[in-house]
């Protein structure tokens, strides 16, 4: 699971894609999860890491984090698989 | 360490240049009590969804619409409209605060008396009333609004073999300027059907023409509509009074002011747009203050108002079932309130709050109910923040038809909770049960099991 190379992310929480020209707005806890998700981080790793991190239950972070995924497949910023 | 807060990662398109349309941030602001209760305090104690109804809201939202009308003009009498709400409790509410009642059915009638209606109260309106139904309201001297010439030949029947004076009035439709123009109901105005209608009750000795009727149509946003029905009412009382020197006792402009809810497609919300009831008092008040009805016989005023009254007092209390994406990515809920139990979605835009804080996190989403069918779309498309399964929503404004249009499907209908003058929660109607929707079903003895 990998975040596409050419994404641009500002510290106030600007996402460009340079590909398309589109951007798109997240918050501090979604940059986070940009950041893991570009250096190729798995679920696992990341969910044992947000927890111990923040005050969530693994199994809520791992359903926000499933939704957060769906949506950044759906604005194509996610490399496919090959 | 101790562990930072945590906030659900969200990410959104940036759209330059596209605010909502109104310019303006969505903010939803949460309904965490009504009345003082805590939503989640009602929700646990009488189950979700759960219907809820303000005591308070009720008899406040009718003194201000009673204000408005008794300030202008003498003679007011509201009859509440028992398709609206009727259950027993609320139209109890009514009734203590001097309302009469006004139905449209024989059901609805003998609901009316077992409220302690006196039969010269209750206004019966309507297109269909049986023979017996006709029978019972001249027996009790009801005010019987005769809908079509049919009924008006039963109702002379009926009257002469009971040996009654039945009194009647008459129900108008006529062109007001709006559209669409009601005629399906009462007799025309314009091409004199209710002139005739008139002249045919009047040399009839068991009927008595007590008031003429109209009722214009249902969330009427023009006041000017009321000022214009009043005057031809008006008109047909002056013309009574010249030709048979008849003094009728009322007139009855019916229902239809609107409610602050949002009618689906309006360009702003409906607590923007919504009349007040100032304003159509002042409407009908100025037309029959300035009419040429004699003024030492001015009739009484009466008003049906229905949704008006009780929209406020009125929402639904229910559960997050799920979140969900669609395949395009929009973001879904599905509550455990659906179409069945607010009919009124077909034609609102219902405000829909989260009962607890929430995230910041707002996004276009579209709310379901939980039927399993296509239909039940509580909400096509609303920013909305993201809400956990099990939390709570508030749906409000739904004091209006959706007890009495509710439809029974797929599960029980819920229980309906009154929060009284003292803040206490009070149920008033019991959530049906297995044995409630068993016990009218028969089962005919070849598809018995041996058992039975
Ligand atoms: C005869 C009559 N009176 C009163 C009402 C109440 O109308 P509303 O809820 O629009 O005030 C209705 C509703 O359909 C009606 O048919």
């Amino acid at each position: 699971m990998r975040l596409k190379q050419n994404i641009v992310i500002t510290e106030t929480g600007f996402v460009f894609d340079s590909d398309t020209g589109d951007s798109y707005s997240t918050n501090p806890v979604g940059m986070e999860l940009l950041e893991k998700l570009r250096a190729q981080m798995e679920m696992e790793e990341i969910t044992a890491y947000m927890t111990g991190k923040y005050d969530v239950e693994p199994l809520q972070f791992q359903r926000y984090f499933d939704d957060f995924v769906i949506m950044l497949r759906h604005f194509n910023l996610m490399e496919e698989p090959e | 360490m101790e562990k930072l807060k945590f906030e659900r990662p969200v990410i959104s398109r940036i759209n330059a240049g596209i605010p909502d349309k109104f310019g303006m941030k969505t903010h939803i602001i949460p309904v965490t009590q009504i009345d003082g209760i805590p939503v989640k305090d009602i929700l646990d104690r009488y189950g979700s969804p759960v219907y809820v109804i303000s005591e308070k809201t009720v008899r406040s939202v009718y003194q201000e619409a009673l204000h408005a009308f008794t300030t202008r003009y003498p003679k007011i009498q509201f009859a509440w409209s028992y398709k609206t709400n009727y259950l027993n409790a609320v139209c109890r509410i009514y009734h203590q605060e001097g309302s009469w009642a006004e139905v449209v059915s024989g059901f609805e009638y003998d609901k009316a008396i077992e409220n302690g209606v006196p039969g010269n109260k209750i206004i019966f309106n309507g297109p269909d009333k049986s023979a017996e139904d006709l029978k019972k309201a001249i027996e009790n001297g009801s005010l019987i609004h005769i809908d079509h010439s049919d009924e008006l030949y039963d109702c002379i029947k009926i009257a002469k073999a009971e040996g009654k004076k039945a009194k009647v009035a008459i129900r108008v439709n006529m062109d007001t300027g709006i559209y669409p123009q009601w005629d399906r109901f009462g007799f025309n105005y314009e091409n004199g059907e209710a002139w005739n209608a008139i002249n045919k009750i009047m040399p009839e000795e068991n009927l008595e023409l007590t008031g003429l009727h109209t009722h214009i149509g249902t969330y009427i946003m023009t006041p000017s509509a009321y000022a214009v029905a009043t005057s031809k009412l008006a008109l047909l009382a002056v013309r009574i009074e010249k030709k048979y020197s008849h003094h009728i006792r009322y007139i009855d402009l019916g229902g239809g002011f609107a409610s602050k809810n949002t009618l689906k497609g309006a360009y702003l919300p409906g607590t923007d747009t919504c009349p007040s009831f100032d304003d159509y008092a002042e409407a009908i008040t100025n037309a029959l203050n300035n009419s040429d009805i004699e003024y030492e016989h001015m009739p009484a005023l009466f008003l049906e108002t229905g949704r008006a009254l009780i929209d406020d007092a009125g929402c639904i209390l229910g559960t997050v079932l799920a979140n969900k994406r669609l395949a395009n990515g929009r973001r879904s809920l599905i509550i455990d309130i659906g179409v069945n139990l607010l009919f009124t979605s077909f034609w609102y835009e219902h405000n829909i709050a989260p009962a607890q804080f929430h995230q910041d996190d707002y996004e276009d989403t579209t709310i379901y109910g939980p039927l399993c069918m296509n239909i039940d779309v509580i909400r096509a498309a609303i920013m909305f923040p993201s809400l956990n399964k099990g939390d709570h929503v508030v749906i409000s404004r739904t004091g209006a038809y959706n007890m009495t249009q509710w439809l029974q499907f797929i599960t029980y209908r819920p229980r309906v909770v009154l929060i009284n003058m003292k803040g206490e929660a009070e149920m008033i109607r019991e959530q049906e049960t297995n044995q409630t929707m068993n016990m009218l079903d028969v089962v005919p003895g070849h598809l018995k099991n041996k058992d039975e």
